[in-house]
């Protein structure tokens, strides 16, 4: 058990290591410091401004440790590592503000609408799903899959400009954008961008999850439990959920970096300043080291997420053994 | 060479190998009997998904000369294809409500070409209907490069992953983790952004975001084939790698190819469209076409034949897709097969 657990964190910091190393690729060997700075100051800068502008973000290093045979300590690899894995991000190529300093006023923010768009994504799906499951075979499971394809071939960018239009604009029944500290204004503005990403994502995560109950209702101990009685609830909530937990548990995990690109649009178009904001906001003003960040954090959280899905197989499924 | 005749044997080369794949089919019992299926279940799917593939097709070919009406001098040198030379010389000087006499803002403005604009007129002048169907081209370009990068590589790294094992497994599965560890939107951006803007960028960074999940796939896939008895018996007659890869192994990972071709090109359209939103899609897209529209809604009156035009040609194609890929998956994945019976 131990060594299994040590095992999946050390595998977890490779693959940090190695998204750190794709980092290094785009943003230092692809998209040269050269470059980043002749898209921060224009294409007709001069040599000297860019040489400046370098000195001044911090990329007047060499690229490689090792550059013309001798080895360099101070180069970007180097560096590019030392740093992000100390977590200290430096300032934003476009205005000098301290990274750390905008993620963290960001994240507030961010999980006052990821989190209950998360909460009720997983749950809603969920009972959905089950409903369609109970019913399998029938119109109204039919026409659930059709319903769910209708809501996947909806882009999301779609779906956001809709309910704006409809709801907030015409309707009035919520603001169009906006946020605020106070709980009671807060919830009236998160309100719609709840409502739409659930909606949004509502389809596929139906569809999927009703393939898994479906699959396990077909199965002997669900006739049993039929058989001795067990109302369609019982059968459905009891046994049917708690066995199919472990496909569910991973789909759920999956969708986590879903939740923070698709809060990204519903951030910045609802006018919520938090962390999908502040993307948006670097992509605009190409901010390279700002997008670093970002996707080296993303991916971090993803990593622990996947990792404590594996350990978590052995809390819902006794049969599982860590090894 | 001029890239409208590079554009040109593309379309023919995308047509000569459309009838090859469709003489394969007719051959093959198995095949024709499963699409034969595909079509009875989603005739319509597949006449929609049928007529964007002709318009892509016929908006493919294109040549320079020929008359240009009005006075559009700039067009005389560009290659036009055939859908432009149907649109060509009826360009307004703004909005115009879908077969409109006049102007939207300036109603004493007579139009150049009054009730011509089905679906009116953008806020260039630009007929709506023409720049709708000009979108299906890209759109189809961008499913289809992606798929095109995507596929081969996801083929290539699983299959050698599975059937090898050992270093090249470990380094694969690597590779793959690391890949999949990064939000896939992100990751797309990141390459993006590295690579700069345009077409050809957004498609490899598509194609480098989504060969995981058929490269996962398919290396899984041939863990299991590598060990049933008829491929053993191969390997035992001294048959080559090579070729019991191509003969044993790739024919049986054939419906997983199909089924994820279908699912990733409603994947990409989609992706594209909240890129053109972040201002990094691609030129001409549907997806540039909502980005641009968004704010029309909130004038007043609104104009919604610009967005309504670019959101249900989205809509229709991805529902297209979606639906033949479901049918696909039915007829052909053993597994979902065995269910229905």
């Amino acid at each position: 058990m131990l060594a299994f657990v040590l095992r999946r964190f050390a595998y977890g910091g490779a693959v940090v290591l190695g998204v750190l190393g794709v980092l290094f690729v785009l943003f230092f060997a692809i998209a040269s410091p050269d470059d980043i700075a002749r898209r921060a100051l224009g294409d007709k800068a001069r040599q000297s401004a860019i040489d400046t502008w370098k000195a001044n973000h911090g990329y007047d290093r060499p690229m490689w440790p090792i550059e013309d045979g001798q080895f360099r300590a101070d180069s970007l690899l180097f560096h590019h590592y030392a740093t992000m894995l100390r977590f200290e991000f430096g300032d934003s190529d476009y205005d000098g503000v301290p990274i750390a300093e905008r993620m963290r006023a960001g994240a507030g923010p961010s999980l006052t609408l990821t989190v209950p768009l998360f909460v009720l994504e997983v749950s809603v799906s969920i009972l959905v799903a089950l409903f369609v499951a109970v019913f399998r075979g029938t119109y109204i499971d039919r026409a659930g899959l059709v319903v769910s394809v209708l809501m996947m071939s909806l882009p999301i960018v779609l779906s956001i400009i809709g309910a704006q239009y409809l709801i907030a604009k015409t309707l009035a029944w919520f603001p169009l954008s906006g946020y605020d500290r106070s709980l009671e204004l807060m919830s009236r503005f998160l309100a719609l961008p709840v409502l739409v990403g659930v909606i949004s994502g509502l389809g596929g995560e139906v569809r999927f999850l009703r393939t898994v109950f479906v699959e396990e209702t077909s199965r002997d101990y669900v006739r049993t439990a039929r058989a001795k009685g067990a109302s369609e609830m019982r059968v459905m909530l009891y046994h049917v959920l708690r066995n199919s937990l472990i496909p569910v548990l991973t789909r759920v995990v999956m969708q986590i970096p879903f939740l923070f690109t698709g809060a990204l649009l519903l951030e910045s178009f609802f006018g919520i300043p938090g962390l999908g904001s502040l993307l948006v906001d670097s992509i605009n003003n190409n901010d390279f080291a700002t997008l670093r960040v970002w996707v080296f954090i993303a991916a971090i959280l993803f990593v622990v997420a996947q990792i404590v899905t594996d350990l978590s197989y052995a809390l819902v499924d006794p049969r599982v053994r860590l090894e | 060479m001029e890239t409208h005749v590079l554009v040109n044997l593309l379309a023919l080369a995308i047509v000569a190998v459309g009838v090859f794949v469709g003489r394969a089919i007719r051959r093959d019992r198995l095949w024709r009997e499963s699409l034969v299926q595909v079509w009875r279940r989603q005739p319509i799917a597949i006449l929609v998904l049928a007529a964007f593939i002709a318009i892509a097709l016929l908006d493919s070919i294109a040549w320079i000369g020929g008359k240009v009406s009005g006075e559009d001098v700039l067009a005389q040198h560009q290659a036009r294809s055939l859908i432009d030379r149907t649109f060509q010389g009826v360009s307004e000087l703004g909005y115009s409500e879908p077969r409109a006499e006049v102007l939207f803002e300036d109603p004493l403005q007579r139009l150049n070409d009054p009730g011509g604009h089905l679906l009116g007129t953008d806020i260039l002048g630009r007929d709506v209907l023409h720049r709708m169907l000009k979108g299906a081209r890209v759109a189809l370009l961008i499913g289809g490069l992606t798929s095109a990068i995507a596929i081969p590589l996801a083929l290539l790294l699983g299959v050698s992953a599975g059937y090898f094992g050992g270093r090249l497994d470990d380094a694969v599965f690597f590779v793959m983790s690391t890949l999949a560890s990064i939000p896939s939107l992100l990751l797309l951006i990141a390459i993006v952004m590295a690579l700069g803007r345009g077409t050809w960028q957004v498609c490899f960074a598509l194609g480098i975001t989504s060969w995981v999940s058929l490269c996962r796939v398919s290396r899984g896939e041939t863990l299991k084939l590598r060990e049933l008895d008829y491929v053993q018996a191969a390997r035992a007659l001294g048959v080559s790698e090579l070729r019991i890869i191509r003969r044993h192994i790739l024919p049986n990972l054939l419906h997983l190819i199909v089924i994820s071709f279908v699912l990733l090109f409603s994947g990409q359209v989609i992706a594209e469209t909240i890129l053109a939103y972040l201002g990094i899609g691609v030129d001409g897209s549907w997806g540039q076409m909502i980005d641009q529209a968004r704010n029309e809604l909130s004038r007043e009156p609104i104009i919604w034949w610009n967005i309504a035009a670019a959101g249900m040609s989205v809509f229709s194609l991805l529902l297209a897709v979606n639906f033949i890929g479901d049918a696909m998956r039915d007829v052909l994945d053993p597994r979902t097969a065995r269910e229905r019976e």
